[in-house]
């Protein structure tokens, strides 16, 4: 074999056990859903094989399934502009610190170490009835009753934005810390305040930072099912919920199939755009 | 001879010159090779009588269950017995749906249309009631039931009973007020907010029965019953989806009236806090039941139903779950503990409680379960 058909062949190589591993753990699954979305769920709850449309009816025709990720949609939005205004600043902090950079960054870091259902769950030891902000307001006497802080729109959306914000935080720091200091300075020098040279250096070559981070909490925000569970009250279901509840309550694999891949086609197009526009480039370097 | 052993004798040949290095370095590939092959298929015998999996809900009743009839079983028998837990049949139904037969074996279910379910699945086994002489203590009228279902076999054994009935908090909702609303107090204005629910669907749709003032086993105006359902939702706190989550809502006082299982507000009683509990006329009773899967071990999954069903063990773990047995009281002393459970029937033919009927729920499971997942969400 020649010298340039070995190199040629090692990347091929190289890639061939991720490839291997995509193939068999996403790929693979992804078709049996695929499959399973065509199938019918029967009476007794077994599986009826074959190639019905009844689910893809049913789960794009319904104003139920309509609505209900539209309303995941929105909170997903909601979670994703908090992210982006408490963020932005925390990742300036970080990416413009000069001693204490490393530890600031572990910080950030340290909330991965536990895990996220209890970090949800702490929402209920602070915000609850007999939680510690209650406890408080109750000892100070500026109420007499505990105030309803949980399971409504605002507590899912809180238990989100703390979920997310690390994402979020990273990818802007990543887009922060590349940018050339000497830009600024340069446009200091020239007669620019520090919030002009902010508005219109600083803040425009770290949008693909923003919206990398941005696209990730979206994402990851609207595929949860967890948050909702937890913090929400009984109309705060999200769409991931009622892929849960047709697959695990109701036993129907063939909806849960169809509506899980109505959820990956919806949030795939907004990767597909946000590709189109601004390239994959920014989102892989806020993940590593 | 074990294999380090072996290994040992073929090194001291090569180092002794015995053998050269390229055979001694083939005889440990080759042995590597074998071990790799088989190991597999061992681990699959091994698991067959050395070990079965138990699930259950988890919590004060999978301690009991650990403490006073696993432990002991695995000291006597040698046998492991590997315990998951689950949030609720519907979820754990999933589970075995996905996985291959013989990985699960033994659970602990809720219920007669459970049952039903799991045998409409396929997934039921017969078990050689020689190899459980101890069933002769169980209330005839639990094992009958089943029976039916599987056409005189029996896929389980009844292990334990209750009721899921109103739980309320004293210090806000009296003895006499829930006397006198029952189940209508779930739907009282005057608690909105500080009432909650589970989120069974079968659980609900038996409240709404009672509350539109129906037969829980045979409604037939269902539109009262989805009103009924949507007024709940509107007075509602949450949804609750583990007896965990329905204790420390009860504990911190996050609502003060919402249906509950009976064992679990035992359990909160005994630590000190002020929750009454009320079976309202027609309340919710239910059986449970240690369910054998097709595919299990099935000698091993006899002798620790035999084991579990021992007198002595099942009042041990009564009294550790806070649920009554299925023993039949005027067969077996029962000690002193089970009688001051909630739903504790001495006279052993249960007649006081209603339990679900099988064919009407199973009947309905489709429509109704997701009738429900839409009005729980606001529809």
């Amino acid at each position: 074999m020649t010298v340039e058909a070995r190199e040629a062949r090692q990347p091929y190589l190289l890639l061939s056990p991720a490839m291997v591993a995509v193939t068999l753990l996403l790929l693979v699954p992804l078709a049996f859903i695929v499959v399973y979305s065509f199938w019918l769920r029967t009476a007794t709850g077994a599986d009826q094989a074959g190639f019905f449309l009844d689910n893809w009816r049913e789960a794009l025709s319904d104003a139920f399934y309509r609505d209900i990720l539209l309303n995941t949609l929105k909170i997903a939005g909601i979670t994703t502009l908090v992210c982006a205004v408490m963020g932005y600043p925390a990742a300036y902090v970080i990416a413009r610190s000069r001693g204490n950079k490393a530890v600031l960054l572990l910080l950030l870091m340290l909330p991965f170490w536990i895990s996220y259902i209890i970090r949800t769950m702490s929402w209920i030891n602070i915000l609850g009835a007999s939680g510690a902000i209650n406890s408080a307001l109750i000892w100070v006497g500026i109420t007499d009753e505990p105030i309803q802080m949980l399971y409504n729109e605002a507590s899912v959306v809180l238990g989100l934005v703390h979920f997310l914000l690390p994402f979020m935080i990273l990818n802007i720091y990543v887009s922060l810390d590349g940018i050339d200091t000497t830009l600024e300075d340069a446009a200091c020098s020239l007669g620019a305040t520090r919030w002009r040279t902010f508005l219109e250096v600083t803040l425009p070559l770290s949008l693909p930072g923003l919206a990398a981070g941005g696209l990730l909490a979206f994402v990851l925000g609207a595929g949860t099912y967890i948050t909702p569970i937890v913090l929400g009250g009984p109309t705060d279901a999200m769409f991931a919920n009622l892929v849960f509840e047709a697959i695990i309550t109701q036993l129907n694999w063939p909806l849960g199939s169809a509506l899980s891949l109505m959820l990956l086609a919806v949030l795939g197009a907004l990767v597909l755009l946000y590709n189109h526009f601004l390239g994959m480039g920014q989102l892989m370097k806020g993940l590593g | 001879m074990d294999n380090t052993k072996r290994y040992e004798r073929l090194r001291e040949r090569y180092l002794n010159g015995g053998i050269d290095r390229r055979s001694f370095l083939g005889l440990i590939g080759a042995a590597g090779l074998a071990y790799g092959v088989q190991t597999p298929f061992a681990r699959g015998a091994l698991a067959a009588t050395g070990e079965v999996r138990f699930d259950g809900w988890g919590g004060v009743v999978s301690e009991a269950f650990r403490k006073h009839a696993f432990d002991p079983y695995t000291e006597k028998t040698g046998i492991t017995v590997v315990d998951g837990t689950f949030g609720g049949g519907d979820e754990y139904l999933s589970r075995v749906k996905a996985s291959q037969p013989g990985e699960y074996n033994i659970a602990h279910l809720s219920g007669v249309f459970d049952y039903a379910r799991y045998h409409n699945l396929g997934l039921s086994s017969t078990l050689n009631e020689d190899n459980i002489p101890n069933l002769k203590y169980v209330i005839p009228k639990l094992t009958d039931v089943f029976r039916k279902v599987t056409g005189g076999t029996l896929s389980c054994v009844p292990y334990d009973y209750g009721t899921t009935g109103l739980a309320y908090n004293r210090k806000h909702i009296s003895d006499e007020e829930m006397k006198e609303k029952g189940a209508n107090i779930l739907l009282d204005a005057r608690f909105k907010g500080k009432i909650a629910g589970w989120s069974d669907w079968r659980t609900r749709i038996w409240y709404a029965s009672l509350q539109t003032g129906q037969d829980p086993n045979g409604a037939t105006d269902m539109e009262a019953i989805w009103e009924a359902l949507r007024t709940h939702r509107d007075l509602l706190l949450k949804y609750w989806n583990s007896g965990a989550e329905l204790m420390s809502l009860l504990a911190e006082e996050e609502i003060y009236v919402t249906e509950a299982w009976s064992g679990r507000v035992f359990a909160l009683q005994e630590q000190g806090h002020d929750i009454g509990y009320m079976d309202p006329p027609n309340g919710f009773g239910w059986q449970e039941c240690l369910f054998v899967m097709k595919g299990s071990p099935m000698e091993a999954c006899e002798e620790l139903l035999n084991f579990m069903l021992a007198p002595e063990t099942s009042i041990a773990v009564a009294e550790g779950q806070n649920y009554p047995p299925a023993l039949d009281p005027t067969k077996v002393d029962l000690g002193k503990k089970i009688p001051t459970l909630p739903a504790f029937d001495p006279s052993g033919t249960l007649d006081g409680l209603t339990f679900a009927d099988p064919a009407y729920w199973n009947g309905h499971e489709q429509e109704w379960s997701k009738l429900f997942g839409r009005i729980q969400k606001g529809y």
